[in-house]
């Protein structure tokens, strides 16, 4: 089984602030990392490897320093890496069609994806990448039943909940609950330094970068607090703050 | 000159710290609290290869620097000193004199047991009025045919009670001084190996402390830990070591109080705005991250010294004496920023206020400290 996993460097979400002034997100000092539901994808992939056999190959568009963290992916268990250097990996419009030129040039029987990266969050990449491929896609998966011929798939939508069968070759999204990716040992750790990592030239991949994305602003979600105490009688209080929460639209 | 560590010592920082985030923070307050033994971390840390940092991989470890030690204890002390310390002897104390002093049987028979986590480790050298001045022991060793019988005790063992392989340190030879220390590797199943008091403490407290007595033990005379009269050097020079554990074990401490102060005086609303906006608090915060900045330099520094092969006592001394009053400075700041919060149990740092004390008690005194870095100085 040839599987290939999306993963993609993101900065750590949970650390950032944003300028009081500007509500610009304050990006220099932050740390990095693989986006999380990438490291669920690679958990899945190496999983299937072990269940039927193969090879797991880690593919990355982003910064070339990303090898620290891609290295990570390796001693999780995925057998080697290709990197593509790209600096805006905001346009999933480019990023999935870097991705599908260099999977044009694999074989393949799975790509895996996270649902989405945790710092754009658009969930496009996925199925944008298996469009550009013309494979068929299962998105949000939460649990995978590999066998030789086809794979099985339930999708979390929800309000509902389905299961799709699908032939190889396929794209799957997975979900965070998909599993618990491994924490690597020392010796895991110190075998990827040997698994080898190459560098791919992004331009040797696509010929027309068409970017689809115009980023007007990025801007951090201000939350002010109103400070209104309602000191009244309590029915009355009650009924204000209903009225007021409505006014403001928070109840539906 | 590069500060920067390496690819290897990032995904190892990054790793422990996942792993001590999510297995060894949700039981951390509790086995405090219960007084218990981290049997199941240590289990779970075993089989990332974190028993055998330091030990090759032909004896079953990861066989990495001394650098990536430190990180490790470090990241495991940030949420549980307790399981710190335990890890920091059973590399440092154990593992390290049998690498460096043991025959080839020796390392054969015990770094793999200790690598893999089967039995954990013990250095039993303290007794009741032998702690600094070690050569005051009273412990004897007797070679009487292919055994030695062993008759004496110890104090303030950790693990003690727990471990399954003790480095225990005796006199063989009382006309002689502190040359007439040995040092032997114990089975904790020998006959006259006893277990006496397990101690109430101040703080550390799920990292069991034990009182050791040993009743005409016979260790087979193969165990004897490189020569007779070896012993007082196999100490000194084994605590060089593990005072870059405790090092590192103070500043994972003092890392954790400077982050719990941050994120509570950002939250802490007094006067309309939060604590982090008044002065005062912001000059423990910036004095709290100097000084863990320095001490952690002095570690990483030390440990790359030992790493080089050459004389690293006084660089050792250095660390731990100043990372350990880093870390009860921070540790008191911590408190002293949370203010009433901060001496309610629900707040870690209070337990990191009574862990840190410890780290310039044990494995040399800060006093002791300062006698290894004047005489490395004056001599």
């Amino acid at each position: 089984m040839n599987i290939i996993v999306c993963a993609k460097e993101v900065v750590d979400v949970s650390e950032i602030k944003t300028d009081p002034k500007t509500n610009k997100p304050i990006l220099q000092g932050i740390d990095k990392k693989i986006s999380d539901i990438d490291k669920n994808a690679v958990e899945e992939g190496v999983r299937i490897k072990e269940k039927l056999g193969g090879k797991v190959t880690v593919l990355s568009v982003g910064p070339s320093e990303a090898r620290e963290y891609i290295k990570e992916l390796l001693a999780m268990g995925a057998d080697e890496a290709k990197i593509i250097p790209y600096a805006d990996t905001g346009d999933y419009n480019v990023v999935s069609t870097i991705l599908a030129g260099a999977i044009n040039n694999l074989g393949y029987d799975i790509i895996l994806c996270g649902e989405a990266s945790i710092d754009l969050f658009s969930g496009q990449t996925g199925p944008r990448l298996a469009q550009k491929l013309g494979i068929p896609q299962i998105t949000y998966a939460k649990k995978l039943e590999p066998k030789e011929d086809t794979i099985t798939a339930d999708r979390d939508l929800g309000d509902k909940k389905v299961t799709m069968e699908s032939s190889y070759p396929v794209l799957i999204s997975v979900t965070k609950e998909i599993n618990e990716p491994r924490l690597p040992s020392l010796m895991q750790i110190l075998g990827a330094a040997n698994k080898p990592i190459e560098v791919i030239a992004h331009s040797s991949l696509v010929s027309e970068e068409t970017s689809v994305l115009e980023r007007i602003d990025i801007k951090g979600v201000s939350m002010e607090r109103k400070n209104i105490i309602y000191k009244d009688d309590i029915d009355d209080a009650i009924g204000k703050l209903v009225e007021n929460l409505a006014k403001d639209g928070v109840l539906g | 000159m590069d500060f920067e560590l390496t690819d290897n010592q990032k995904m190892i920082r990054n790793m422990v710290r996942d792993f001590a985030e999510k297995e060894i923070e949700p039981v951390a307050a509790e086995l405090d609290e219960k007084e218990e033994y981290p049997h199941d971390i240590l289990k779970k840390m075993a089989g990332l290869g974190l028993l055998g940092i330091i030990v090759p991989s032909e004896y079953g470890g990861a066989g990495l620097d001394t650098v990536s030690y430190a990180i490790v204890i470090e990241e495991i002390s940030k949420r549980c000193a307790s399981t710190g310390v335990v890890t920091s002897v059973h590399n440092s104390l154990v593992s390290d004199p049998i690498l460096k002093y043991g025959t080839e049987e020796q390392k054969k028979k015990y770094l793999p047991l200790l690598a893999t986590g089967e039995k954990i480790g013990a250095f039993s050298a303290t007794e009741a009025n032998a702690g600094t001045d070690l050569g005051a022991m009273e412990t004897t060793a007797i070679l009487d045919g292919d055994h030695y019988v062993i008759n004496g005790s110890k104090m303030f063992i950790t693990s003690g009670s727990e471990a399954g392989i003790h480095i225990v340190f005796a006199i063989t030879d009382k006309e002689a001084g502190y040359r007439g220390v040995s040092a032997f590797i114990v089975e904790s199943n020998t006959d006259g190996f006893e277990v006496g008091s397990i101690f109430e403490k101040m703080g550390i407290n799920a990292s069991l402390t034990a009182e050791l007595i040993f009743k005409d033990m016979r260790v087979p005379k193969g165990n004897l830990l490189g020569q007779e009269g070896q012993g007082f050097k196999i100490a000194l020079g084994t605590l060089d070591g593990g005072r870059i554990g405790i090092a590192a074990q103070a500043v994972g401490i003092a890392q954790r109080a400077l982050e719990e102060s941050i994120e509570y005086s950002q939250q802490r609303q007094q006067f309309g705005r939060p604590i982090s906006k008044f002065q005062a608090i912001q000059w423990k915060i910036a004095d709290m991250a100097t000084n863990i900045e320095a001490a952690r330099l002095l570690l990483h520094r030390a440990a790359f010294a030992k790493d080089q092969g050459g004389h690293f006592s006084k660089e050792a001394a250095m660390a731990k004496l100043f990372a350990s009053e880093t870390a009860v400075k921070a540790a008191l700041e911590g408190v002293q920023i949370h203010g009433g919060y901060g001496y309610i149990k629900e707040y870690v740092v209070e337990r990191l206020f009574r862990d840190a004390k410890i780290t310039e008690i044990y494995e040399g005194t800060s006093e002791a400290q300062r006698m290894v870095i004047a005489k490395n100085l004056l001599q």
